[in-house]
Parts: structure tokens; sequence; C-alpha cells
């Protein structure tokens, strides 16, 4: 195919256009239409001829237009002779179009911009906590609601989450308190075996694991498993209307989607605590025995002596309001989501990092209130 | 070697296409010409828009060949796929706009990705599209989530038209829009068909779009098409299925007070 050209005619003020005028050749046509012929200014009437322009698309038509804004400018007068029939319509069209000048945003400074920023994010963090607390306020009630009338509780779909946050999330929580408990009992053991200490591994092991990281580890599992579930659930729920369509019949979204949600996580947390502490709980002892060189009978025996129920009640207690945080936190980012794939990608990652965040926030107020009654 | 000009836009030939057990197209053959808006009706799930997915390459046929401008498709063949897809803009149901991208960058993504354009040329043109679909440049920095129905449906328009393409296919253009908008978008299409010379393949309900904008109408019933031609020939087909399409209650309704 034959490059596009526009060039100079026979007569003083007239151009040529020949070839194709699509946007496949839209590399040269741009530098044709960059690069006019000058006409003298003496003349007024410029005639662009088209008679040879084999094809013509949006693109070439434009490209034309803004050839004849451009002489306009000049204060000339271009007129285009010689339109086949099958481009007339399109010319017109184009005529028409890109007449308002585009407004333009003002620049703004940067140091500004960059304040602005930071004074939106803090104010944000208001609005956050007002969310997190509507949210909060809007559970309490619906579990009022539930409490006073247990048949409006949603039973099955309670039963279901249970199924979905406790019960299929058992075996990827054994699995890695397994491993965190091995690798806290290595360490220990290498560690403290430098001033012959090593036998108080087991009390490190116990007491750390019952009191604190069984919790935080299950925690952010959860946080990151079924938070960020509930999250993406709720938020397409959200822009497909289905949330919406719930309000208009006279149900309260909270205790059909939310409530069932949260009981099921606050059932299950403290479940799946159990269960990944005496999982690093093994993972230490099978360290210790391999590794420590300390038979299971000795592990066993030093471990009821370093730990007592209150080490696990701490811990145990604490799994509730981790699942309340997380349930919370997740159901009223899913509540904000908008229109777009990418709010619901936004929301779904907030979600996971605010409530491991408040997580480990709470653990540090649980161990400052426990410490000061004495636990 | 036959004129180009004269082949067929699309030609199906003997295409079978199913799900499991089902066949939901059963031999079906289909010829759209060149430059003529082709209305599509058929039951609803009765594989209208399995056809149309299966043209533009969704979904892989059992048996059969279609063949675009001339050129048989091959599905296994993607840089052919690509090079077949510029031919033609696809208006989805939904409309389907990218819903991270603002109207103006979703119909600039098709020409950033095909073509050399400077920026400045690039935003004049998506300009320009949007006012040939009847979109104000300043719905342009609006995002999809932003937009009524009918504006959806005119810039998944407009994306559609992006890359000038000489087939536009359209999946049930009119569904919930109003009927004034209806037929503004009616009269649209027809429009933009004579002012760019485009082949239109249209899925409708919409009688008043069969009616007013197609030059003819396909009937797709049993997986195969029962009946093509202008919506005459159809109203008046003794086709069971085809009859009581045009010759039931709401049809009757509608097409009185034009009489």
């Amino acid at each position: 195919m034959s490059d596009p050209t526009l060039t100079r005619g026979g007569a003083p003020a007239s151009l040529i256009a020949s070839g194709p005028w699509t946007a496949a050749q839209s590399v040269s046509l741009e530098r044709l239409a960059a690069a006019l012929p000058t006409i003298d200014a003496q003349r007024k009437n410029v005639v662009i001829d088209l008679s040879r322009v084999e094809h013509l698309d949006t693109l070439g038509a434009w490209l034309l237009e803004r050839v004849i804004r451009r002489y306009q400018l000049q204060d000339l007068k271009p007129t285009l002779v010689g339109v086949p029939e099958r481009f007339r319509g399109l010319l017109e069209k184009i005529h028409d179009v890109n007449r308002r000048p585009p407004v333009l945003q003002p620049e703004r400074n940067r140091l500004a911009v960059g304040l602005e920023h930071i004074g939106r994010a803090t104010a944000g963090l208001y609005t956050d906590f007002g969310y997190f607390l509507a949210m909060l306020g809007a559970i309490g009630a619906s579990l009022g609601g539930a409490v006073l009338r247990p048949r409006s509780l949603r039973a099955t779909s309670t039963v279901y989450h249970l199924y979905r946050v406790g019960w299929q999330a058992v075996p990827i929580i054994f699995l890695i308190t397994f491993l965190i408990g091995g690798i806290i009992a290595q360490q220990g053991i290498f560690h403290f075996r430098k001033f012959g200490a090593d036998a108080y591994v087991v009390d490190m092991v116990g007491i750390l694991v019952l009191r604190e990281i069984g919790v935080l580890i299950v925690s952010i599992m959860v946080a990151g498993r079924s938070g960020s579930a509930y999250t993406a659930e709720l938020g397409s729920m959200k822009m497909r209307e289905e949330i919406d369509a719930l309000r208009t019949m006279g149900r309260d979204p909270v205790s059909i989607l939310v409530l069932p949600r949260v009981i099921a996580l606050v059932c299950a947390l403290p479940i799946l605590t159990f269960l990944g502490s005496m999982a690093a709980l093994y993972g230490g002892g099978l360290v210790a025995w391999f590794y420590g060189g300390m038979s299971p009978d000795i592990f066993i025996a030093r471990l009821r002596e370093a730990v007592s129920v209150t080490h696990f009640e701490v811990g145990i207690i604490k799994a509730p309001f981790m699942a309340l945080v997380i349930g919370t936190v997740a159901c009223s980012e899913g509540f904000r989501v908008k229109g777009s794939a990418e709010s619901l990608g936004l929301q779904t990652t907030t979600s996971v990092v605010k409530s491991i965040f408040l997580v480990i926030v709470l653990d540090g107020l649980f161990a400052i209130f426990f410490a000061s009654i004495g636990m | 070697m036959p004129d180009p000009s004269q082949t067929p836009a699309i030609s199906v030939r003997n295409l079978t296409v199913g799900f499991g057990e089902k066949n939901v197209l059963d031999g079906l053959s289909l010829d759209v010409r060149r430059g003529e808006i082709l209305g599509l009706v058929g039951a609803s799930g009765g594989g209208k828009s399995v056809l149309l997915r299966t043209i533009i390459g969704l979904i892989p046929p059992r048996q059969g060949r279609i063949a675009v401008m001339g050129t048989e498709t091959d599905y296994g063949d993607t840089a052919a796929m690509q090079d077949i897809g510029r031919h033609w803009g696809i208006l989805f149901q939904q409309g389907a706009l990218f819903s991270s991208l603002t109207v103006q960058q979703n119909v600039q993504f098709p020409m950033r990705e095909n073509l050399e354009i400077s920026p400045t040329l690039l935003d004049e043109l998506a300009t320009a599209k949007l006012e040939m679909v009847g979109l104000s440049p300043d719905d342009g920095n609006k995002f999809p989530s932003e937009l009524s129905g009918g504006m959806t449906k005119r810039a998944a328009l407009a994306r559609a038209l992006a890359l000038d393409p000489e087939i536009v296919f359209l999946d049930e253009p009119t569904s919930g829009l109003d009927p004034i908008s209806a037929s503004d978008f009616d009269a649209l299409i027809s429009t933009l068909q004579q002012t760019l010379g485009l082949t239109v393949f249209m899925v409708t309900h919409d009688l008043d779009s069969l009616n007013t904008v197609c030059d003819r109408v396909a009937a797709l019933s049993d997986g195969k098409i029962v009946e093509v031609g202008p919506i005459e020939q159809l109203i008046g087909s003794q086709h069971p299925w085809v009859r009581s399409y045009f010759h039931n209650a709401r049809a009757r309704t509608r097409a009185t007070p034009s009489h």
C-alpha cells in the first residue's frame, strides 16, 4: 500500500491529498498534518483536493479537520473539493467534534498536593474509626435482636460459615503453628545451650505459645484467609446491588449477612487457637526430642511444671475478641466497596492490613491488662 | 478468486456448538452481507449469544466453518485471530467497560494497544469518538460506575468503534434502556452505520429496533436459522416459532400505533 501524502497542487493555493488516510498509517499521517505546507497569506482560499484519497477513517478524517482548522487560524478559508461520496458523511460528522477547548487542569503545587494527601489521610482515620464503630454497633444491635428472638438468627448460614472458617482452616492452621512451635524450640535450644539453660526451652515454648504466639498466628492467618474472603464476598454483593435488594425487601443486611459470619468467626477462632497451640507445643516437643535430645517424658513433665491454666486462659480469652475485630473490619470494609473492580481489590487489601494491625494492637492492650491484674 | 468486496462480511457454514451432551447450535448457516444491519432474534437461552460469542472466538465450535471478511477463522491461531479481531468491534450486553479506567481511557485502550499515535492525537480522537456517540467530553473523565445505563452503552459503543472496525457486533444494545433512549440509540447506530459504512450484527429482542434499523432479520430456533429476510418477510412467515414471536400480544400491541 502506498503512503498517504499531502502535496501542493498545480494551482498556487491548492493541496492534493492522496493515498490511504487511515489509522494504519498513523505515524506518517501525523507527520503530514504537523508539517503543513505554508500558504501565502494574501490568498484567502485554500483548496484541498481529496479525489485521490483511497481510504478514510476517523483518524484520517480528524487529521484533515485539524489541517482545516489550522489554516482557519491563519485567517485562510480552506475548502475541500473532490470529496468522494462515501467519505462525505464521516467528514461532516467529524467537522462538529472537538469544538470545545479541553478544560485544562491547573498545575498544582507538589508540596500542597502532598500536604493535602497527608491531611486527607489523617481525617480518613477518623472516618475509618467511625465505620468500624458503626459496624460494631450494628452487629451488637442485631445480636441483641437475635437474643430476643432466637428464631431470627440465620442458623444454617452460621453453621455453613463455621464450617468454612473453622473446619476447613484446621489443616493449614495445624501446619503453620506446628512449624512455628518447632522453630521457636530450635532457636531456644540453640541459644540457651550456650549458658546451659536448654532445659528452660520448655518454659519458653510453653508460655510463649499459650499466651501469645498461638492466638496471634491463628488470628493473622484467619484475617488473611477468612477476613479477606468476607470483604470480597460482601464487596461483590454490594457491587451487584444484592445488598440494596435485601434492604428494599425490608431485611437488614447486617443481621442476614454479617451476624452469621461474625458469630462463626467468634466461635471458630478459640477452637482454632486451641488446636494451633497444641500443634505448636507438639512441634516444639518433637524438635526438643530430635534436635535437643530431650525425651518426650521429660518435656511433658517440665511443661506441666512450667505452664499453668492461667497461661492457657490468657491466650484463649483473647481469641473471641480478635475474631470480633477481624469480622467487624472485614464486613465494614466489604460494605465500603464501590462500583469498580479496583475498589474491590483496594478494600480487600485494606481489610487484611487493618485487621492484622488491630489484632496486634489489641494483643498489646491485653498484655498491659493481664499484667496489671496479675495474670 | 472472487472480488473481495462481494464476499459476505461474515459467512457461517454448518456451525455446531454445544456444551456437554447438548448442541445449542446445530448445523447453522448464515451470511451477513457487507454494509447491512442484520438483526438476530431467537428465544431466550436459544443460542443467540452463543452464536455471537462463537463468531468472535470466545467459544470454540464443534463443527463448521466461519469466515470473516473472506478470511477463514482459525481459533487455534492467536496471531491470526488478533488480525481478524481488528476488523470488528463488540458492544457487550453489560458494556464490559474496564471499571478501573475512565471512559476516555477505555476508548483509548484499543488505540493505544494497536496504533502508534501521539498522546495529543489520542486525546482528540477519543473525544471525537465520544462526541460521535453523543457523549460530552466531560463524560470522558467519569468512571464506568458513575454512568447511567444509556451512557454505558454509548461509551461501550465508542470503545467498540475505536479502531474503525468494519463489523460491529451488538449484543442486545437497547435492553435496559427506556423507549426514548432506545430509539435514540437505534438512530445513532443507523447514522454511524451510514457514515462509517459499518456492517452491523445485532442480537436484539426490541421489535422497534427490528422495524426501524435492521435491513434484514434472522430468526434462530432449535439451533438453526429458520428464516432470514426483511422484517415483512418474517412477519409473514409460516414457521410456527417465528409466527408466535411476531404475532403474540406484545408484538401486536406495539405494532398497531404505527399503522
